[in-house]
């Protein structure tokens, strides 16, 4: 897998080439393996329940049931592993749906493609504004986006009235309910294409600079990044992501008023279940777009499985939180080997190397592997 | 749940004085001057008791069969009232006198309407063919309403801050929840008349307590529906919103009622929280997981074309389905001339409330409990109800055709 | 990783460092919201008066501050949390189950039993998140999202609606007043004092704080961070437990949407950054949150008295909540430059 991992350069210049054999096994576990695991036992629990299930028809409904979150997913990533949050994205899925609906009440002939782009831009301005609420004016973005939440949500129904006044035609609808060449759903193409630009994406200076950015701010500011430019492009990407997903939905499943309700949670559950850090820094996409899957295809399965509807949720978190709390387990473990004798084995939080002020952190070597809260941006200047 | 030792005595301080501090607000509580409470304890009901989960194959306890049975009986029956204005008829109406709520001195009436929210669609056709209703009558000055939301506990704030105020010559409330609303709609009985509608409180203070039909009717009409047009042993889908909501929970207890007296076969019964996308998927997993599917009942109209489509993208035939009565799911039926059936809530009944109001305020008498009448749209009368040109999620049963500012104020193109 | 663990940046972390008892700096924002508090009344006053409304007569008055209580004593709970770098998403599902099993306990047993029980279920699930951010080290965010989503599977496999019945004498809590001031805003004030005193006056509080400013450093200054934690989030819990009672007396029944429906989760997040605490923990306090919920509750009777279109409102809150922490951001800047 391409991991778009942390690159702490400072930390694996002070460790020793065995512990670096078990740092980038610890690396590859703890960013990826628990999410493949799960994905195939889940996958593998879908082909028992059901053995239609891999029957190409299925399985690419399956897949374009799957694209709205996977591409919501790759979008999230990009904003949290450069440290920061994006709550706003079920909102701009819900307001991209209805606001198409409403301006198709109003000019029912209006080009999809024309439509389509609107939405993207309009994602990317909403994308743009947190990105500099976050940065400029500093604003931790878990309220920056918790904010454009209630903006977008407030705005949209206020506008409209409460529902939206027009329809969603078929040509609009395409992308996200037919299928191209007659067995290849769009939404599954635009996944795939989302997907490959997004990894691209994270292979390029950019990428490199976005994960330096959620790393260490510090560092990455001293090593000439642009840090807040990174930031802003992060936020606007997951703009365009979560305005494709609304087209993907709305076409879908047509106008409704709760198109995206509960899909900011849903995207970082994935991203975190692929093994990313909350905080940033550590993680790949292609892992957060692998739990996008994992956690559609737990969905998939409780459906099928007929789990009283009612204890799905239950049995979801659950699964969720496990699922991480192993993820983090494998970690502390392997990490603890990698501790020379007499360190405390249970300090796993350490400071990141970049991000201590003054000399580099002295014994024991901070892991590679840093772990973080749901941390508000960056307050402050990186200048003390 | 994970069990381990109690970390700390540390928080034990915290126990304590939240304890402490509980105690004493309930002492505070015994010597306090004064209560907003009403006099009486809350009134006790048979419905406010426990009730258990009735999802899956578990017998309902939410079942009331007495209400169950007069429901039917009334759908039976020939409303009172002009035959144009189902929002004015009235099903089996036992009349209250309101000689002593007839305002005195100057004709200007304010009223005042504590809503729950105008959280779905709905909601949001009821409050405007209220608010359009309330346009009508040059008597009435001002007319407040206060949205709660969502949330009861700002309800009971807005019942009573408009219970306490001077120019709210009657207040109606269309209360967010049942048993929770209970205190503060006795509260606000006690000074000046008030009208619920749509759910009910457990008090009969109101002059006036507006509904249709109600939740079996609902149910049943749509369970009947099915049980004549699917073959027997055909295979059943039922599809409900969540779980916890009493409308819904009465529509669905009806009609496993009927689902169980007959041959068919309920396969799956699926939460769908009324979102088209998680629908669409649902049916989608129940065509493939059952081989096929013969009949789809819903408890509520908002996902039907959601899953009339998933039925189209499977490329099986839509089965029998019932819906409600919004815009689109009756062009759907239309257009794909399905096999269909909408029972209704109506939204019309958000007009009644101004005119009962109205009328109690003229001391005229009001029935006590005012039912209206619920109507389904069936093939026979579906082009009457489906009118061009309104919004996707416009509800037909409106009867809001003839108020003033239709078509545009409900969305709609002439 | 421990959902708790901050990687501090530098500035913040000198910044922190310097002394997280040091009250002059650390009431700034506290002042800045309840003058803001004032503000936005005056405001209010003059909007409402200029369009021959009144805006503060008394029950105008009572009525807000009734309004404060559910959400004050939710958001005061969070601050603990937050304050420690960790935060609580689960609070909205806990209020619902706690009104219910106050409800459902009362109709059968005492009152007193019905508070224990409400108490103890908080306590169980305020220790089952802290046993999960610190033990499984899964992130606060998910591990609190993913108790929400495990309390709410056991509302609606439990109860089809709302429930259970609350004895009159119970119902004194929600319904009293003293005077004008109702008896419930005592309850708040008392939680919000014994809280304020947890944290400003004991050893705890001030492991609270430095927990949440460099969780590094204050384990290597002898502070058990995890222990912290755990009870940071146990205190939550049970402060919104106090919140479900205080629902469950004033709705006379439990309900399972009296949390959701508020979304009491992300409101109390809001009123507690309103109220100047920093998101990544270590500065603010609760008496910051408390203005912070009056303002939010002001902004409502405004808006009420208005008859502002209720999606209106949402965008105004919102925007209010960006302006606010940017502004207490630019001041920190300042501050710290």
């Amino acid at each position: 897998m391409s991991t778009g991992t942390a690159t702490d350069a400072t930390a694996s210049r002070t460790v020793t080439a065995a512990t670096a054999t078990y740092r980038s096994l610890a690396r590859t576990l703890g960013t990826g393996a628990p999410v493949y695991a799960l994905l195939i036992v889940l996958l593998v629990a879908l082909a028992a329940t059901d053995p239609g299930f891999y029957e190409p028809d299925r399985f690419l409904a399956f897949v374009k049931r799957a694209a709205p979150l996977v591409i919501l997913a790759a979008g999230q990533y990009l904003v949290i592993v450069c440290g920061e949050f994006d709550l706003s994205v079920g909102a701009v899925v819900t307001a991209g749906v209805v606001a198409a609906a409403e301006v198709y009440g109003t000019y029912p002939d209006a080009p999809w493609a024309l439509m389509t782009a609107g939405l993207l831009l309009a994602g990317a301005a909403a994308g743009l504004l947190n990105g500099l609420i976050t940065t400029v004016l500093r604003v931790p973005s878990f309220i920056t986006t918790l904010g454009m939440m209630l903006i977008l949500e407030g705005a949209v129904f206020y506008w409209t009235g409460g529902s939206p006044q027009g329809r969603l035609p078929q040509d609009f609808r395409r992308l996200g309910r037919d299928t191209a060449l007659g067995w290849l759903p769009w939404a599954v193409l635009a996944c795939g294409v989302a997907g490959v630009l997004v990894v691209l994406l994270m292979r390029s200076d950019f990428g490199r600079t976005l994960v330096a950015t959620g790393d260490s701010e510090r560092a990455a500011h001293l090593a000439g990044v642009r840090v807040r430019r990174a930031r802003v492009l992060a936020f606007v990407l997951s703009g365009v992501a979560a305005a494709l997903a609304a087209v993907l939905v709305g076409g879908f499943s047509g106008v409704s008023a709760q198109a995206g309700r509960g899909y900011e949670f849903e995207a970082i559950t994935a991203v975190v279940l692929g093994g990313v850090a909350l905080g940033g820094g550590r993680g790949s996409v292609v892992a957060a777009m692998a739990g996008a899957f994992s956690l559609q295809a737990l969905f998939t399965l409780l459906n099928l499985q007929g789990v009283s509807g009612a204890l799905e949720s239950t049995v979801q978190g659950v699964i969720v939180i496990a699922a991480v709390g192993i993820g983090a387990a494998d970690f502390s473990r392997l990490r603890r080997r990698t501790h020379p004798p007499g360190t405390p084995p249970d300090t796993p939080q350490v400071t990141p190397p970049g991000a201590a002020p003054g000399p580099p952190a002295p014994t024991p070597p901070p892991p590679a592997t840093p772990s973080r809260t749901p941390r508000e941006g960056h307050p402050h200047d990186p200048q003390p | 749940m994970t069990r381990s030792p109690s970390p700390r005595p540390r928080h034990r301080p915290a126990t304590t004085v939240a304890a402490a501090v509980l105690a004493a607000a309930l002492l505070a509580a015994l010597t306090a001057c004064s209560s907003d409470a009403p006099a009486d304890a809350p009134a006790a009901s048979g419905q406010s008791a426990e009730q258990r989960n009735d999802s899956g194959d578990k017998p309902s306890k939410f079942f009331d069969r007495t209400e169950y049975e007069r429901q039917l009986k009334l759908a039976g029956q020939t409303p009172r009232g002009p035959a144009a204005k189902p929002w004015e008829q009235m099903l089996e109406p036992e009349m209250a006198d309101t000689v002593r709520y007839r305002k005195k001195g100057d004709d200007d009436v304010d009223l005042c309407f504590s809503n729950a929210g105008v959280f779905n669609p709905w909601r949001q056709v009821g409050l405007k063919n209220m608010k359009a209703e309330a346009e009508l009558h040059d008597e009435i000055d001002d007319f407040t309403v206060l949205d709660a939301q969502g949330k009861d506990d700002k309800q009971i704030s807005d019942i009573q801050e408009l219970a306490g105020n001077k120019d709210c010559d009657a207040l109606i409330v269309s209360p967010n929840t049942t048993a929770t609303l209970t205190p503060a709609v006795k509260e606000a009985c006690g000074k000046l008349p008030v009208i619920v509608f749509d759910r009910g409180v457990e008090t009969d203070c109101a002059v006036t307590f507006i509904n249709p039909i109600g939740g079996y009717g609902y149910g049943a009409v749509a369970a009947d529906f099915l049980v004549d047009k699917v073959k027997p042993k055909g295979k059943i889908l039922a599809l409900r919103i969540s779980p916890g909501v009493d409308v819904l929970e009465t529509r669905w207890s009806a009609a496993k009622l009927a689902f169980d007296k007959s041959e068919l076969d309920v396969v799956d019964v699926k939460f769908t929280d009324g979102d088209p996308a998680k629908t669409k998927s649902v049916v989608s997993d129940a065509i493939s997981r059952h081989g096929s599917i013969d009949g789809v009942w819903m408890d509520s109209g908002a996902t039907a074309v959601a899953a009339v489509e998933a039925f189209e993208d499977s490329g099986a035939d839509v089965p029998p389905i019932t819906g409600e009565d919004q815009q689109d799911f009756l062009e759907t039926w239309k257009d794909k001339k399905l096999t269909a059936i909408a029972p209704t809530y109506p939204t019309f009944q958000w007009r009644t409330p101004v005119i009962a109001a109205l009328r109690i305020l003229k001391g005229e008498q009001v029935p006590k409990e005012w039912k209206l009448p619920q109507p389904t749209v069936t093939q026979g009368n579906l082009d009457d109800y489906l009118q061009d040109g309104m919004p996707p999620l416009h509800y037909a049963m409106c009867g809001c055709q003839r108020l003033p500012g239709f078509p545009g104020d409900w969305g709609g193109k002439k | 990783m421990t959902g708790t663990a901050l990687a501090p940046q530098p500035a913040r972390a000198a910044a922190k460092s310097r002394a997280p008892r040091g009250r002059g700096r650390l009431a700034d924002p506290a002042v800045g919201v309840w003058l803001a508090a004032g503000a936005v009344t005056a405001l209010g006053w003059i909007v409402v008066a200029a369009r021959g409304g009144d805006f503060l007569t008394l029950a105008n008055v009572v009525g807000i501050l009734q309004n404060c209580v559910a959400l004050g004593l939710v958001a005061v709970g969070q601050t603990a949390v937050i304050l420690t770098g960790s935060l609580d998403l689960s609070v909205a599902y806990l209020i619902s189950l706690g009104t219910l099993v106050a409800a459902t306990t009362m109709e059968d047993g005492s009152v007193v039993t019905g508070v224990l029980a409400v108490l103890a279920l908080s306590a169980a699930v305020g220790l089952a998140n802290g046993l999960i951010v610190t033990g499984l080290k899964v992130n606060a965010f998910i591990a609190t999202l993913g108790t929400a989503f495990i309390l709410r599977g056991w509302i609606e496999d439990n109860y089809t609606g709302p429930a259970g019945k609350v004895p009159a004498s119970f119902q004194h809590l929600g319904y009293d007043r003293m005077g004008p001031v109702p008896v419930s805003l005592f309850l708040l004030l008392a939680v919000t004092a014994v809280l304020w005193l947890i944290t400003r006056r004991t050893r705890f509080g001030h492991h609270l704080y430095a927990t949440g400013g460099d969780e590094h450093a204050a384990r290597l200054s002898g502070v058990r961070t995890r222990r912290t934690v755990i009870a940071a989030h146990v205190l939550c819990s049970l402060c919104v437990g106090a919140a479900a009672l205080f629902l469950a007396s004033r709705l006379g029944a439990g309900a399972p949407w009296a949390g959701t429906e508020a979304r009491y989760d992300l409101e109390s997040i809001a009123a507690v950054v309103l109220g100047g605490t920093v998101l990544a923990g270590g500065r603010g306090g609760v008496v910051g949150t408390l203005g912070g919920v009056l303002v939010l509750a002001v902004l409502d009777s405004v808006f009420n008295q208005l008859g502002v279109d209720p999606f209106f409102k949402n965008v105004v809150r919102g925007v209010v909540i960006i302006a606010a922490v940017a502004l207490y951001a630019r001041r920190g800047a300042r501050r710290s430059a």
